[in-house]
C-alpha cells in the first residue's frame, strides 16, 4: 500500500514535470558532486568534463549540476528533486550515491541515471568506472625504475578495492622496473586532505622512502617533494605545475568522452542501461607526458607498456601472481577476472602491513 | 556619540523580534549577495523559502522532506541546549551522532536476518547507550581531571570518525558488497527499517523521537527542580553550589542527555533516511544542530521552529542551485548569514544604543 502510494504520487511529479521538458524539447543533463567543484581533484574533475560536453553540445542540450551533497539521504533527495525538475539522465558522480541512484530511479522509471564507481544497475540506471589500475602500472613501473633507495611510498585513502588494486598494480610494476624495490603504504581515511597528506609524504620520506605515489587528490605531495626531494606523479589532474620535477608523470581522469557518448545516446534516443569499466584505451584514464630525469629506455618501456594495455594487448594483472601469504592466485599466463578486480581485497605477495579493516 | 547601554533586564520585545529580524536581514544582504552573482535575488529568496513549501511541482515532495531533514537537528539541538543552559559546552554531538549510529547499527546487524519486533527498539536503546557512552567521556574527564568538555568532545568527533570508516570498510561492511565499504542496507530489512509511519508525510520514529523531546524539554526546563538546577548553574553557579547542587551531577546529567538524543538521531537516521553506515555516514548534524540551537533561543519551542527554517534553508537551496545554477557556497554563505545576524541582532536584547554628546576629554 504503501509503496503503491509512493509511486502514485512519483509518477504524479513525473508527469507535471515531463510537460516543461517535452515542450522545450531539450534534453536536460543533470549532475550530482560529492565534493565543491572546485576542489582541484574527483568532484572537479567531473565538472570539467560536464562542461567539456555541454561545450560539445552547446544550445542543444540543458546542463544543471549540484554540488557538495552529501551521500546517503541528502543524496535521494537532491536526487529526487532533479528528476522532478524534469531531468532526463543524471549522472551521480560519487561511489556513495549508489544506493540513493538505484532507489529514486525506482521511483522515476522515465529518467535514465548513470552511477559513477559503483556495481549495482537497473533498467534505467547504468554504471561507469575507470580502470585506473592501468594507469597505476604505467607510473609504478616509473617509480620502481626512478628509486635509488629501493623503497617507495604509496599514499592510500580507503582500503576499498579501487585503492588496493591501485597498490597491487603499482607495485608489481614497479618490481618489473627494480625486483629490489620495497614498498611502504600509508592509510590516511580521506581523499583529499592537503594536511595529512604532506604530513604522510613527510613521513614516507623519514623511513628512506624517494618516490611517492598517491591515491589521494591534493597536491600536497608534490609540493613537499618538491622541497625535500624525491619524485612523484600527477594524481587525477596532470598537476604539471609540478614538472619537470618532482612530477614525473600523472594520472588523469578524462570522463569527457564518456560523458559525450551517453549524452549523444540520450539525444539519439538510443540510450541502454549498460555497466563499463573503461580504461586507457577508451581514454578514460590518461598518463601525463613523462618529465623529468627519466632515461630514454626507461621512458620508452613505460610507452610501450601504455600503448599495449591501450591495444589490449597486455594486461596487468597477468599471471604468475601469488598472493601476499604466498598463495597461488594467477597461473602463468593467465588474466585476473573482473570479478575478482571489482572486488579486490588482498595484496599481491612482496607488500608487507596489513590491509586495515 | 553611540554607545551601548545594559539594559537591567532582558528586553521581551527584542528576544521575540530579533530572530524575525535576523531573517529579513538575511535576505535583504543574501539577495545583494545572489545579484552580485548575476543572478536574480527575488527568485533566489522565493526559491529558498517558497518554494520547498508551495512550488508546485516540488513542493509535494519537500514538504514531508522538511521533516526528515529537521527532525535529527531538533533531536540533537533540544540535547545540546540544556547542557548549554548549564554552561556545558559539548561540541562533539557530531561524534555522538556516529556512535549511536554505529552501535545502534551493530546491535541490528548481529541479529541479521532476524524479524523480531523488539529488534527496532533494542537498535533504539543500543543507539541512546552509545551516544551517551561518547558523551561519558568528556564528562568523566572533566569531572576527574577538570579537562575542557569544549576539546574533550570536539576531538572525540574525529575518534568517532574513524570508528565508521573502520566500521564501514572492515566489521561491519556487507557481505554481499563485494568488499566494497558500506553495511546492509536497512531500507531492505522490513524488521528494522525506520520507514514513514504514514506515507508521504515524511514522520519516521526520529520526528516523532524530536517531538517527544521538546515537550519533555519544555517540562523539564521549566517545571522540574533538576531543570531549575541546571539554568541556576548556567546562571550563578556559586549559587548553585550554595544550594546544594552538585556540579558534577549537572556535568553527566547535561552531557548524557545530549549524548543519548545525538545517538538517537544517528540511529533513526542511520535505519530510516540514510539506510545505511558507510564512511560519510555523517554529513554534519551534530554540528548545525549547534546553530539551530542559538537560533531557536535554546528554548524548546524555538528549536523546533530553528530547525525546520533550517531544514528550509538546505531543501530550499538545494533548489536554487538546480533551477537557478547558484553556486553550493553561496547557500553556505546564507546559512552563515542567518546565525551571523542573530548573534549580532542579539545585542538589542542585552543593550539599548544611546546617541549621547561625545564628552570631550
Amino acid at each position: 500500500m504503501k509503496r503503491r502510494t509512493l509511486l502514485a504520487s512519483a509518477a504524479m511529479g513525473l508527469a507535471l514535470a515531463a510537460a516543461p521538458a517535452f515542450a522545450q524539447d531539450k534534453p536536460k543533463i543533470g549532475f550530482v558532486y560529492v565534493g565543491p567543484v572546485n576542489d582541484g581533484g574527483w568532484s572537479q574533475h567531473h565538472h570539467e568534463s560536464a562542461m567539456k560536453m555541454k561545450e560539445h553540445f552547446g544550445d542543444q542540450i540543458e546542463l544543471i549540476e549540484q554540488e557538495s551533497v552529501p551521500e546517503g539521504a541528502d543524496a535521494e533527495r537532491v536526487l529526487t528533486q532533479m528528476a522532478l525538475s524534469g531531468a532526463d539522465l543524471i549522472f551521480t558522480t560519487s561511489f556513495g550515491y549508489m544506493d540513493p541512484t538505484i532507489n529514486v530511479a525506482a521511483k522515476f522509471p522515465d529518467v535514465k541515471f548513470e552511477h559513477a564507481t559503483g556495481y549495482k544497475t537497473a533498467d534505467n540506471v547504468s554504471a561507469y568506472s575507470a580502470r585506473f589500475y592501468e594507469g597505476r602500472a604505467v607510473t609504478g613501473y616509473l617509480a620502481g625504475a626512478m628509486t635509488k633507495s629501493n623503497k617507495i611510498g604509496y599514499i592510500g585513502s580507503f582500503p576499498i578495492p579501487e585503492v588496493i588494486r591501485g597498490i597491487n598494480s603499482s607495485f608489481l610494476h614497479a618490481k618489473k622496473a627494480n625486483p629490489d624495490v620495497e614498498m611502504s603504504v600509508v592509510w590516511l581515511s580521506t581523499w583529499f586532505d592537503p594536511a595529512k597528506e604532506a604530513d604522510a609524504t613527510q613521513a614516507l620520506l623519514d623511513q628512506g622512502v624517494d618516490v611517492v605515489l598517491a591515491h589521494t587528490d591534493s597536491t600536497a605531495p608534490l609540493s613537499v617533494l618538491e622541497k625535500a626531494g624525491g619524485y612523484g606523479f600527477g594524481q587525477a589532474a596532470d598537476m604539471y605545475d609540478y614538472a619537470p620535477e618532482p612530477r614525473l608523470s600523472s594520472i588523469i581522469d578524462d570522463w569527457a568522452p564518456y560523458y559525450i557518448d551517453r549524452v549523444q545516446a540520450i539525444v539519439d534516443g538510443t540510450w541502454e542501461s549498460h555497466n563499463v569499466w573503461q580504461g586507457i584505451g577508451d581514454g578514460m584514464v590518461g598518463i601525463g607526458e613523462i618529465t623529468g630525469p627519466v632515461p630514454e629506455d626507461v621512458k620508452a618501456t613505460a610507452e610501450q607498456m601504455k600503448a599495449d594495455i591501450a591495444a589490449g594487448d597486455y594486461h596487468p594483472f597477468t599471471g604468475p601472481i601469488n598472493k601476499q601469504d604466498g598463495s597461488a592466485w594467477l597461473a602463468e599466463g593467465e588474466v585476473a577476472e573482473d570479478g575478482v578486480l571489482a572486488g579486490m581485497d588482498f595484496y599481491v605477495e612482496g607488500l608487507t602491513g596489513e590491509i586495515p579493516n | 556619540m553611540i554607545r551601548l547601554e545594559k539594559r537591567p533586564q532582558p528586553s521581551r520585545l527584542w528576544t521575540i523580534v530579533t530572530p524575525l529580524l535576523a531573517v529579513v536581514l538575511t535576505m535583504v544582504v543574501g539577495g545583494i549577495m545572489f545579484a552580485l552573482l548575476g543572478k536574480p535575488p527575488l527568485e533566489a529568496i522565493r526559491t529558498i523559502f517558497w518554494d520547498p513549501l508551495f512550488h508546485p511541482q516540488f513542493a509535494g515532495y519537500s514538504r514531508p522532506q522538511l521533516l526528515v531533514k529537521a527532525g535529527p537537528l531538533i533531536l540533537i539541538a533540544i540535547g545540546l541546549s540544556i547542557g548549554f543552559k548549564a554552561g556545558i559546552w559539548n561540541i562533539g554531538a557530531e561524534g555522538q551522532y556516529i556512535m549511536g549510529a554505529v552501535c545502534g547499527a551493530a546491535v541490528g546487524l548481529a541479529f541479521y536476518p532476524s524479524e523480531s519486533v523488539l529488534l527496532f527498539p533494542l537498535m533504539v536503546v543500543a543507539g541512546a547507550l552509545g551516544g551517551w557512552a561518547w558523551a561519558m567521556i568528556p564528562a568523566v574527564l572533566k569531572t576527574r581531571f577538570g579537562t575542557n568538555e569544549i576539546l574533550v568532545s570536539l576531538m572525540l568527533v574525529y575518534v568517532a570518525e574513524n570508528i565508521l570508516a573502520s566500521a564501514s570498510a572492515g566489521w561491519l561492511r556487507s557481505p554481499e558488497g563485494m568488499g566494497f565499504p558500506g553495511s546492509r542496507n536497512f531500507k531492505q530489512w522490513p524488521a528494522v527499517f525506520n520507514d514513514e509511519l504514514v506515507a508521504n508525510t515524511g514522520m519516521h520514529w526520529g520526528v516523532v523521537a524530536a517531538f517527544i523531546a521538546v515537550i519533555g524539554a519544555y517540562a523539564l526546563m521549566a517545571r522540574h527542580i533538576q531543570g531549575f538546577n541546571i539554568r541556576l548553574t548556567g546562571e550563578a553557579p556559586r549559587a548553585a553550589r550554595f544550594s546544594g547542587v552538585s556540579p558534577v551531577r549537572i556535568v553527566f546529567l547535561c552531557l548524557g542527555i545530549s549524548g543519548a538524543l545525538a545517538g538517537m538521531a544517528g540511529l533513526f537516521e542511520v535505519t530510516g533516511p540514510a539506510g545505511q553506515i558507510t564512511i560519510d555516514f555523517n554529513s554534519g548534524y551534530g554540528f548545525t544542530a549547534i546553530i539551530v540551537a542559538f537560533l531557536g533561543r535554546l528554548h524548546p519551542v524555538g528549536i523546533l521552529l530553528a530547525g525546520l527554517l533550517m531544514a528550509l534553508t538546505y531543501i530550499g537551496g538545494e533548489l536554487a542551485q538546480l533551477m537557478l545554477g547558484l553556486p553550493g557556497a553561496s547557500i553556505q554563505l546564507f546559512q552563515g548569514m542567518l546565525l551571523f545576524f542573530l548573534l549580532a541582532t542579539d545585542v538589542f536584547t542585552n543593550y539599548r544604543i544611546r546617541f549621547a554628546k561625545g564628552e570631550l576629554a
